[in-house]
């Protein structure tokens, strides 16, 4: 069964994510890439510019949320938008990660809503046969 | 999500109660405030089952309160009120919200509503260019670093001592638009690099500015000391918070929380009450943080206050002071603060967390500015987006039930995306053009996730506060131009 990279999830009081993987380390990646067609639409992001992100946290979840948060602060404190994630590392609470994608232009991106935080909430990182998922609520 | 299943007590018509005994490790009962219609809709999210969470904190006294406007919320619903021993209490990021401080300042004019309706288009463009609003504003204040730490102590009085406002501003703000115990070195360099360019912004979402005019008096006495003297008044209500500083500062210490969970063996039933005693080290330095978010807010306000001024001032080529744009008041409704109440007839020092819902302290009280301490604090109660919004003042009877709060707002019943699906942005505008208001947004399709369907009835929720004394209404106000951020 073909999965989706990602679903929008629908939430009273905000919205959010359900994230595939065929392993962790995409899980991560839709997710991100879940969190960027949130905001925008990621067809108009082009990956001019490569950024680094490493960090610790004491499981996957709180990494994820952790992951997620970083991209979000990223995105408002220096104006990126990432399309492209390669997940280099992700044991042991640690992940290193390559984000491609270029500083926000209003000429060229529409901005669809502005997401404040990735929340613990619903956050379970289930796994089975097909692969790896989990959803992510965010605070908008 | 499955509609709540547990045992609600009706104690009269407007409080419901969830006895301690209803799940375990309840340290006290839960109360709802809210009419027997409203019920359903609580109950449908599992909103009560959060309740019953916050009711289980350590150190929480007398009872987990909900305002009429509840709605689910990340482990604390919004319009939930918990008041801990400072003693043996904690403090809890997720019991004041994301966005710290966010709140609304109403401000009084000496217009009419016929002076501006001609003018309107042009008084929502003035503003609209004036006050950087929607998704991804950045600010015209350009803040150094240490600017920022500044304003991070000083509060409103910052943006006053760079000529953006009155001491009068300041004496109508709670607080005084300053939050004590503020520490900038308890803020994170991604929160301060979040601030830097989000100052002086309305934002996005459900924040927007609102030219309205005052449609009902409820209590002429009270308004007149506010300085609403007659039908047809023009006032001004902002609606924004700390941006995306505040969203950091409690992002961060939400994350320290989650490790001093289990450092001080807390036992929570969700993760998302992750707390810390107050007295501890986590606890204080979230509370040091916390009060630089609030300040930012009250800065963010008064920024925004001064170009509204200039605004009206622009188009209408009369000063601010001869249009006597004067604040009525200044609410925060996302905040923890430290206060004194009597609980089984003894004063206690608490942490009152208020997410989502607005203090409302009575007549006579310390904490209130002089020119109201006969009618108690002005309570400024947004309804959703071109409803129809309340101005009240607190009470006694807030004081002895409520820890001196009450609702902040109508409440959402239904997610943005099923709003979405039920109305499109376009709808939303001529239905508001029909009513004759006017309306500036930077994306139309977000219309539609503020809708009026989207939200619980105002006047349902201003009926239970006032029916139930916890804060008495004074007047109601209608909407005749809406930037919507």
């Amino acid at each position: 069964m073909v999965k989706r990279d990602f679903e929008v999830l629908d939430h009273t009081a905000d919205i959010g994510i359900v994230a595939y993987g065929a392993t962790i380390k995409q899980l991560f990646a839709n997710a991100a890439l879940g969190l960027f067609d949130l905001i925008t639409d990621t067809s108009s992001i082009e990956p001019k510019i490569e950024h680094q992100i490493e960090m610790h946290d004491s499981d996957n979840e709180s990494l994820l949320v952790a992951w997620l948060n970083e991209l979000i602060y990223l995105l408002d404190a220096e104006q990126l938008l990432f399309k492209n994630f390669e997940i280099k590392t992700l044991s042991k609470g640690h992940l290193k990660a390559t984000c491609k994608g270029e500083k926000f232009d209003s000429t060229k991106h529409r901005i669809k809503r502005e997401v404040k935080a990735a929340t613990y909430y619903m956050m379970k990182i289930t796994a089975d046969r097909h692969g790896y998922k989990t959803s992510i609520i965010f605070d908008i | 999500m499955n509609q709540w299943q547990g045992k609600l007590i009706s104690l009269d018509n407007y409080r419901w109660q969830i006895p301690q005994d209803y799940k375990e490790g309840m340290n006290v009962p839960g109360i709802i405030y809210a009419n027997q219609e409203m019920l359903s809709s609580i109950c449908k999210e599992q909103t009560p089952e959060q309740v019953a969470n916050v009711a289980s904190l350590p150190g929480i006294v007398k009872y987990a309160l909900a305002m009429p406007d509840i709605h689910w919320g990340y482990g604390f619903p919004i319009g939930g009120v918990a008041a801990t021993n400072l003693a043996n209490g904690v403090i809890s990021p997720g019991g004041v919200g994301y966005d710290i401080n966010c709140g609304v300042r109403m401000l009084c004019t000496n217009l009419h509503e016929n002076d501006v309706r001609p003018r309107i288009q042009q008084l929502i463009n003035e503003l609209y260019n004036n006050v950087p609003s929607g998704l991804g504003s950045t600010g015209k204040i350009k803040l150094s670093q240490k600017e920022l730490k500044d304003l991070m102590v000083e509060g409103a009085h910052w943006a006053v001592k760079m000529g953006m406002g009155s001491n009068d501003d300041l004496e109508a703000t709670e607080e005084k638009g300053c939050l004590k115990g503020a520490d900038p070195e308890k803020v994170s360099d991604k929160a301060v690099k979040r601030g830097i360019p989000q100052m002086g912004t309305l934002g996005s979402g459900n924040h927007f500015l609102e030219i309205q005019s005052v449609k009902e008096i409820f209590d002429a006495h009270a308004a007149s000391i506010m300085g609403i003297n007659e039908i047809e008044q023009v006032v001004i209500l902002i609606h924004t918070g700390s941006r995306g500083f505040g969203h950091q500062i409690c992002t961060d210490h939400l994350h320290i929380m989650e490790k001093a969970v289990a450092q001080y063996n807390l036992a929570l039933p969700d993760r998302q009450l992750a707390c810390a005693p107050i007295t501890s080290r986590e606890g204080k330095d979230y509370m040091a943080a916390m009060a630089c978010a609030a300040n930012y807010a009250w800065v963010n306000r008064q920024c925004i206050t001064h170009w509204t001024r200039e605004s009206f001032s622009k188009v209408f080529g009369r000063s601010a002071e001869e249009l006597e744009i004067s604040q009525i008041y200044d609410v925060a409704h996302n905040i923890a603060k430290i206060e004194k109440h009597i609980v089984n007839g003894q004063s206690l020092q608490l942490c009152v967390h208020r997410k989502g819902a607005t203090r409302s302290f009575p007549p006579g009280h310390e904490d209130i500015p002089q020119r109201y301490k006969e009618i108690g604090q002005p309570v400024l109660i947004p309804g959703d987006m071109g409803s129809c919004s309340f101005i009240a003042v607190g009470t006694e009877r807030a004081m002895g039930e409520t820890f001196g709060s009450t609702c902040h707002g109508a409440g959402r019943v239904l997610s943005r995306s099923a709003a979405k699906r039920n109305i499109k942005g376009e709808d939303v505008l001529h239905e508001m053009q029909n009513r004759n208001i006017t309306v500036r947004t930077g994306d139309i399709s977000s219309l539609a996730e503020e809708a009026s369907l989207a939200y619980k009835d105002i006047n349902s929720v201003i009926d239970v506060v006032h029916q139930s004394g916890i804060s008495r209404k004074v007047a109601r106000t209608v909407p005749l131009g809406v930037i919507k951020g």
